[in-house]
């Protein structure tokens, strides 16, 4: 049992947890409950103000003055940063389908990660510590570090003034008027473009405040905007997106859980979390304190009607088809190993491409399917000793499964909450991969899942997943223009006219959910094969990211478009790589200009293209 | 010939929220091809009213007889199994998809055959569909995306949605809403029309009393959740409790 001085120090710590978590995420939801936008790049704006600050505050006298100007500093540049931000990319998106304006800040993500690599380099940058900030003060008779005081004291404080700017001025008024009903007070008008690129610029202050506080614990290092991004959406979801109280609430929740957790059940943290945010979800789908979203779009964006591939799509796939049927005579081992991992992309990226174009669920999570597909055959070859046959069925059952039982609590939710709950569950599955050794061998892997003899060479294995991936992706597209595909799409256009005239909306979901992930999961089988061993990396959220990157690049709108983002986005890469040091950089300004350009995605600017140039 | 009893018989309806009455004893019954109209105030609990019979509500008493049999409290699905179409206020068409294949969708879901997962969709029904779009005019446009329709044609589009399943019942709230004044004639004159070739009954919702006293065969009024009166168009144009409503009295104040 820990102690009463246990306990004391990691309600303390959970308070300074919270804290950090709060300052994060409440920049998050204020952003999301005036402008909708799903900011991706939040965590990275929390990096840049760890940098920044770091900058800053090394130059500065060490003492807390000197920390305090600092930070007043950095918050005050990621201010400038998030307006330019605002009035650079997001302002021109803001009446684009939501998912492209994820896409943007996701090319955002991309780019500063490349940024801050080229300025700072890639070492974690820790801060000289003088003594006030080493400083302890003794709790009963356990040691927490001073700093950590003031950051939750700092926590009333910002919560307060936050309040206080929300309920008693008339900017607070507007941006709380602007989250209840946008039209209405542009109606009323009020400049909106000045009052977005404010709520942004003092969300992005509040990220790199967060940003700052982290540098005396720990330090500022690239890894940490997925991380912190990953954190801040679980704690505005937790607390219901737009929900300022809710984001305390919620901090307060997983803070204490993260420093309980670390001491009641060691082995499973990374989970944790995670559970409670689904338990959440699922209890109240709105989260803790917020609210259910307003009525059906009345119109919602309207849709490009999806007609039958034109005769001349058919023959260029045709074309592609028997072309990647005789690649194996003029590649190389390497550049057939590329497009074996093409292939499986393919499948991978039409998978999602299915639920979340067509099916309107869009997930944050699509690698969990991959990777449990991955595993389910690995264990298969290690545990049964069973032939590529078996391990290969394994692998899409498996994902079909899990993809069921947990799709029936998915499918009760919709929109941000939805994706949110597909990423619990990756990050889940993820937890269990990682910190499970004794079964997965954690960060080590499983090695040895090398394909049956007659598949061994990378001829025979390319040309066994060309048959299965292709198979696979005409099967979803057949799926999709059958009657199942088109009440999916029906569901996805008017939920309620889906309704009206009879259509099973859950079931339907969950078998599209169920579907996807079976097909998910054959990727993930192959790719264990190819690749001879699985990692925790397939499930990680880059990966699932990877595959939203797929399929928004390519275009949710067309059918094509998972297929044809797939391998733009997996040539792109490997151009990229050989060429640049700095691919992310080319690639998330590549989306970005895209998205910019081609909203529909690259099959539906190409297909918009060519509507224009046909005679009428 | 008029067929035995009441298409729709409701009986001692009731539905509270947060203990304010939004529909209070409500009685009523539409007969095959007959035109009910129910109007009230705003507030006066028609949505809940319509909400309840097309089973997106559970009422807290009473009961929804359609044909004789309970339909209280089904999902919405099972009632449009049984029988009953309806239209929305703001219209809800399938955008992503052309006017036919929306009449194909309603079609499929009617014979059963949406979970079907090889043969294209579009091969399915079309010929049904076109005969639905040909009573609302709409067959000139079957191939049109109905996410570019103009509203009008939206609402007749969504017309022959509600009728795909040969409904013997049919529930349109606020059918004439955001219609341009001199479309609104003509697509309650085609209801009419239809509703009386097929014994559909017909029960709508209207703010337009120029559409309600033309086409209305019976017209209840609704006030406060409470049915205060029920008549012909000159019996409601006559009745002191629907005026004191409307125009308002000393003693009847928030009338519209």
């Amino acid at each position: 049992m820990p102690g009463a001085d246990q306990i004391l120090v990691a309600l303390l710590t959970g308070l300074a947890d919270a804290a950090a978590l709060f300052f994060v995420a409440s920049g998050l939801t204020v952003i999301f409950g005036v402008t909708r936008v799903v900011n991706f790049a939040h965590g990275s704006l929390t990096m840049l103000g760890a940098y920044c600050g770091w900058s800053l505050i090394s130059r500065l006298p060490p003492t807390p003055l000197g920390f305090t100007l600092g930070a007043l500093a950095t918050m005050l540049v990621l201010a400038v940063i998030g307006a330019m931000m605002e009035i650079g990319l997001l302002r021109r998106v803001y009446r684009a389908p939501e998912l492209f304006q994820l896409l943007a800040t996701f090319g955002v993500v991309l780019m500063a990660e490349d940024i801050v690599q080229a300025l700072w380099g890639v070492e974690d940058l820790a801060l000289r510590r003088p003594p006030w900030l080493r400083a302890f003060v003794l709790v009963g008779g356990a040691r927490f570090p001073r700093f950590d005081l003031f950051v939750i004291v700092l926590f009333p404080l910002i919560f307060l003034f936050l309040w206080l700017l929300f309920t008693r001025t008339r900017w607070g008024r507007l941006v709380r008027a602007a989250t209840e009903d946008r039209d209405m007070v542009a109606a009323l008008g009020v400049d909106q473009r000045l009052l977005f690129t404010s709520v942004f610029a003092l969300g992005a202050a509040l990220a790199g405040l967060g940003g700052v506080l982290a540098l005396p614990d720990a330090s500022a290092n690239l890894g940490m905007d997925l991380t912190t991004v990953t954190d801040a959406f679980v704690v505005v979801v937790v607390g219901g997106l737009g929900s300022l109280s809710g984001a305390a609430l919620a901090s307060l929740l997983i803070g204490f859980l993260q420093a309980f957790g670390i001491m009641l059940v060691p082995k499973a943290t990374l989970a944790l979390v995670f559970v409670v945010m689904a338990v959440v979800l699922v209890l109240r789908p709105n989260g803790l304190l917020g609210r259910p979203p307003g009525r059906e779009r009345a119109s919602g964006e309207t849709q490009a009607v999806v007609r039958p591939a034109p005769r001349a799509l058919g023959l260029l796939g045709l074309g592609t088809l028997i072309l990647a049927l005789l690649a194996p005579f003029f590649l190389g081992p390497y550049a057939l190993a590329i497009a074996t991992e093409m292939l499986i992309a393919m499948l991978f990226a039409a998978s999602l491409h299915f639920m979340m174009g067509p099916g309107g669920m869009a997930s944050f999570g699509h690698a969990a399917w991959f990777g449990i597909g991955a595993y389910a055959s690995a264990f298969a070859v290690r545990l049964l000793a069973a032939p590529m046959p078996l391990g290969l069925l394994v692998a899409p059952v498996a994902a079909a499964v899990m993809a069921a039982l947990f799709g029936s609590f998915v499918v009760r939710l919709s929109g941000v909450y939805l994706a949110m709950l597909t990423l619990a569950f990756a990050e889940i599955a993820w937890a269990i991969a990682f910190q499970w050794v004794n079964v997965t061998g954690g960060d080590n892997g499983i090695l040895g899942v090398w394909p049956a003899s007659a598949f061994a060479g990378p001829r025979a294995f390319y040309w066994l997943t060309l048959l299965l991936t292709t198979l696979g992706t005409l099967w979803l597209r057949r799926i999709l223009a059958a009657p199942f595909g088109y009440a999916l799409r029906g569901v996805r256009d008017s939920r309620r006219r889906a309704e009206a005239i009879g259509v099973a909306v859950m079931p339907l979901q969950l078998t599209a959910f169920t579907l996807a992930g079976a097909a998910a999961g054959l990727a993930g089988g192959l790719y264990a094969y190819g690749k001879g061993s699985v990692f925790p990396t397939y499930i990680s959220l880059g990966h699932s990211v990877d595959a939203l990157l797929m399929v928004l690049l390519g275009g949710v709108g067309t059918i094509s478009g998972p297929i044809v983002g797939a391998l733009a986005y997996t040539g792109l890469y490997d151009v990229l790589l050989s060429v640049t040091g700095l691919w992310r950089l080319v690639l998330g300004a590549a989306i970005i200009l895209l998205v910019l350009v081609f909203p529909e995605g690259i099959a539906g600017g190409v297909f918009r293209l060519w509507q224009r140039m046909r005679p009428a | 010939m008029k067929p035995p009893g009441p298409v729709l018989a409701v009986a001692g309806l009731a539905k509270s929220f947060g203990g304010v009455a939004a529909v209070a004893e409500v009685t009523f019954a539409v007969a095959s091809g007959e035109m009910l109209a129910l109007i009230g105030p705003n507030g006066a609990g028609k949505s809940t009213c319509f909400n309840i019979l097309s089973g997106q509500l559970r009422p807290d008493r009473g009961e929804v007889l359609l044909g004789g049999e309970t339909i209280t409290g089904l999902p919405p699905r099972a009632i449009w199994r049984r029988g009953v179409g309806r239209t929305f206020q703001i219209t809800a068409t399938f955008a992503s998809m052309t006017v036919r294949e929306n009449v194909q969708m309603a079609l499929l879901s009617h014979h059963r055959r949406l979970w079907r997962f090889l043969r294209p969709a579009r091969s399915h029904f079309a010929d049904e569909a076109d005969a639905l779009l040909a009573p609302v005019g709409m067959e000139d446009q079957a191939e049109r995306c109905a996410g570019e329709l103009a509203y009008g044609d939206l609402k007749r589009l969504e017309l022959a949605l509600a009728l795909a399943h040969a409904p013997r019942l049919l529930l349109m709230d606020e059918p004439t809403a955001g219609m341009a004044p001199s479309e609104r004639g003509g697509l309650m004159a085609l209801t009419r029309r239809l509703a009386a070739e097929r014994d559909i009954a017909v029960l709508f919702t209207e703010h337009d009393m120029d559409v309600v006293f033309g086409v209305a065969d019976r017209i209840l009024v609704l006030d406060r959740g409470r049915l205060i009166a029920e008549g012909s168009g000159a019996e409601i144009r006559a009745d002191a409790n629907v005026r004191a409503v409307y125009l308002g009295s000393g003693a009847t104040s928030g009338g519209h």
